[in-house]
């Protein structure tokens, strides 16, 4: 269909020396998910609040649906959802309340804004915390209600902030499922994140930023295949096999591969990994044993690491190797 | 297709519920600014209804204040309390409701650095709503404060001439003042960073407002210049009206003057506070 949902060009937005967004190109298409991938103070709820009309943009242009965030704002806010980084329901009333205070201002009328209140809160497992106040809520369920309160009117596009940093991974799945239930109804879901994972379990397309700045734009696919599919490690039984065994493995995989601080172990920036199961066939044939080995996805290090040359500041990891 | 309950519990996101509610494709019409003001302020009051202790200001100052004047001033200044209360609690009144005005600022400053805020900014309605229902919400507690005022002034010995209906008509103005009032303190807390600078900053404007004025005392002991003063205001006029209301005589030029700078103050505070709120990072 080619319609883009959100189209920004050269956005830009400072807080005094900071700039937070230095030049931002996007181009959404409508329906699926578009993941913003980017390390802490890269930028990303800077980008969301100026399309969701929070935030005027110091230049450049933005249009969400096909209407401008500025001259058209109530347009665009007609048509979209928010959810914020941060609680973006009232934490003292309760989710119902919650609710229905949206439907009310949506236009709602009192007894169809409870039932649709009700509606949200059971198709999201949360019926039973209906009454208490959101406050008491865990981090998984507040997630919830949280993007239950941006769908009280069915938005075509949906903004998620960082819908599952800290959430443990039942929780993030829960989450996840949701953003697949949305696009399967032909919304458009923007979701920014800082794990790889999440982009690449989501979102159609990806782009990746950095101190305000698009610095690589495609699907998980094509990202990945710029960075490698991910570290191959590998530990042998016989330490004094390990010479061999990197041989043969920078035969199969044809990729450099490094010896580790552990004597017997061995690891590669693969990336195929439809060669993985090849050198490890080729290993036992040698008559390498190999007691252990484990496939990494990349980080969001490696893959700032190899689109910058720089590690993603502010995202400590503790892989130093 | 309803997914019973307990299923529910067992897997919270059922692939059915959402598919139907989201499905649900009602786009109802947008509601009018009078009806998403009022939404707001049903907030407002929801918030009260789960954090009582937001009123504490409106129940113990206005006592504190009522019962330290009256003890404290009224042998001195009027020859003794009975007769000092008559002249005082009508100025009380106004003092109490014009302190906890102050509290929409303070309270406000709190709200709108929360994530709900973003979400609020991010509707399509009326974009003074959030702020107009915050204060609306307020109105709520300045009936209280000025119900606890009253009712401790009738059984300390407070007489109104005026009646029933003299008290409600100056509540009812003292209601319409303060709401016009709080657009000040809503544009401090949006100028200002934090709750505690939004207190100081009210404090300081508040204290020579209430102080210089016709609420304690009748201003006939004070130098000239500081009558001139007090002459100019607001508060003095307010006090006139609501202590002549309450005893039954109607000022009407009075009235007139608390009205006008009542718009004036929403005239003048309200847009300046929308450019604000716009601009709000
Ligand atoms: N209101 C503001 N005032 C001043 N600086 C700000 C403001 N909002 C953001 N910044 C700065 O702009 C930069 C980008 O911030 P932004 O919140 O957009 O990053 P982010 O990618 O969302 O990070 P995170 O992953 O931590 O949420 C940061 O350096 C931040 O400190
Ligand atoms: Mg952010």
């Amino acid at each position: 269909m080619g319609r883009l949902a959100i189209e920004t060009r050269a956005l830009k937005k400072s807080f005094g020396k900071t700039h937070a967004v230095a030049g931002v190109d996007l181009a959404v298409s409508a329906g699926g998910v578009y993941g913003v991938l980017g390390p802490n103070g890269a930028g990303k709820t800077t980008t969301i609040r100026m399309l969701a009309t929070l935030l005027r943009p110091d230049a450049g242009e933005a249009q969400v649906l096909g209407y401008d965030v500025v001259r058209d704002a109530q347009a665009v806010r007609s048509r979209v959802g928010l959810t914020g980084q941060f609680a973006s329901v009232d934490e003292d009333l309760t989710g119902v309340e919650n609710l229905l205070l949206l439907a009310r201002l949506l236009g709602y009328s009192r007894r169809r804004g409870r039932e649709r209140a009700t509606d949200l809160l059971d198709a999201f497992g949360l019926a039973e915390a209906a009454d208490r106040q959101v406050k008491k809520y865990s981090g998984g369920m507040r997630r919830r209600i949280d993007i239950a309160a941006s769908l009280v009117v069915t938005p075509e596009l949906i903004f998620l902030d960082e819908p599952t940093t800290g959430l443990d991974p039942r929780s993030r799945n829960q989450v996840w499922e949701i953003v697949r239930g949305m696009v399967a109804e032909s919304a458009t879901v923007l979701l920014t994140t800082q794990y790889l994972d999440e982009a690449d379990q989501l979102a159609d397309r990806i782009a990746v930023i950095d101190h305000g700045k698009v610095i690589a734009e495609g699907s998980s696919g094509e990202l990945k295949a710029s960075v490698g599919a991910g570290s191959l490690h590998v530990r042998l039984r016989a330490p004094e096999q390990r010479a061999e065994a990197e041989r043969v493995l920078a035969g199969v995989l044809e990729v450099p591969v490094e010896p580790s601080a552990d004597p017997a172990a061995l690891s590669a920036r693969i990336s195929d990994p439809e060669r993985v199961a090849r050198a490890l066939a080729e290993l036992s044939r040698s008559g390498i044993d190999v007691t252990e080995f484990a496939l990494g996805q990349p980080s969001l290090d490696e893959v700032f690491l190899t689109l910058t040359g720089h590690a993603a500041e502010e995202t400590p990891e503790e892989d130093a190797a | 297709m309803n997914a019973t309950t307990a299923e529910q519990a067992s897997a919270p996101v059922t692939e059915d519920a959402l598919r139907s509610v989201l499905l649900a494709g009602e786009r109802p019409s947008r509601p009018g600014p009078v009806l998403t003001s009022l939404t707001f302020g049903w907030r407002a009051l929801l918030k009260i209804k789960h954090v009582p202790e937001q009123l504490v200001d409106v129940t113990i100052f206005p006592i504190m204040f009522t019962l330290m004047f009256t003890y404290l001033f009224g042998g001195a200044l009027a020859g003794s309390t009975q007769e000092y209360l008559q002249f005082l609690l009508p100025g009380i009144l106004v003092q109490a409701n014009v302190m906890i005005t102050m509290n929409t600022g303070i309270t406000l400053n709190t709200d709108i650095q929360k994530g709900v805020f973003d979400r609020f900014r991010s509707l399509p309605v009326w974009r003074p709503s959030p702020l107009v229902g915050a204060l609306l919400g307020d109105v709520m507690r300045y009936s209280i404060g000025s119900a606890i005022v009253i009712t401790l002034g009738l059984v300390l010995g407070f007489r109104p001439e005026g009646g029933a209906v003299g008290v409600v008509l100056s509540v009812v103005l003292l209601l319409v003042f303060s709401f016009c009032l709080s657009w000040l303190w809503t544009m401090l807390s949006l100028i200002l960073r934090t709750p505690n600078s939004v207190a100081g900053v009210s404090m300081m404007v508040m204290f020579p407002l209430t102080f210089v004025s016709n609420i304690f005392v009748d201003p006939k002991t004070m130098p000239g210049w500081l009558q001139a003063v007090v002459e100019v205001n607001p508060i003095t006029h307010l006090a006139t009206v609501v202590r002549g209301l309450m005893h039954g005589s109607v000022p009407a030029g009075e009235i007139g003057w608390v009205l006008v700078s009542s718009v004036l103050l929403v005239a003048v505070f309200g847009p300046i506070t929308m450019v604000l709120y716009r601009n709000k990072k």
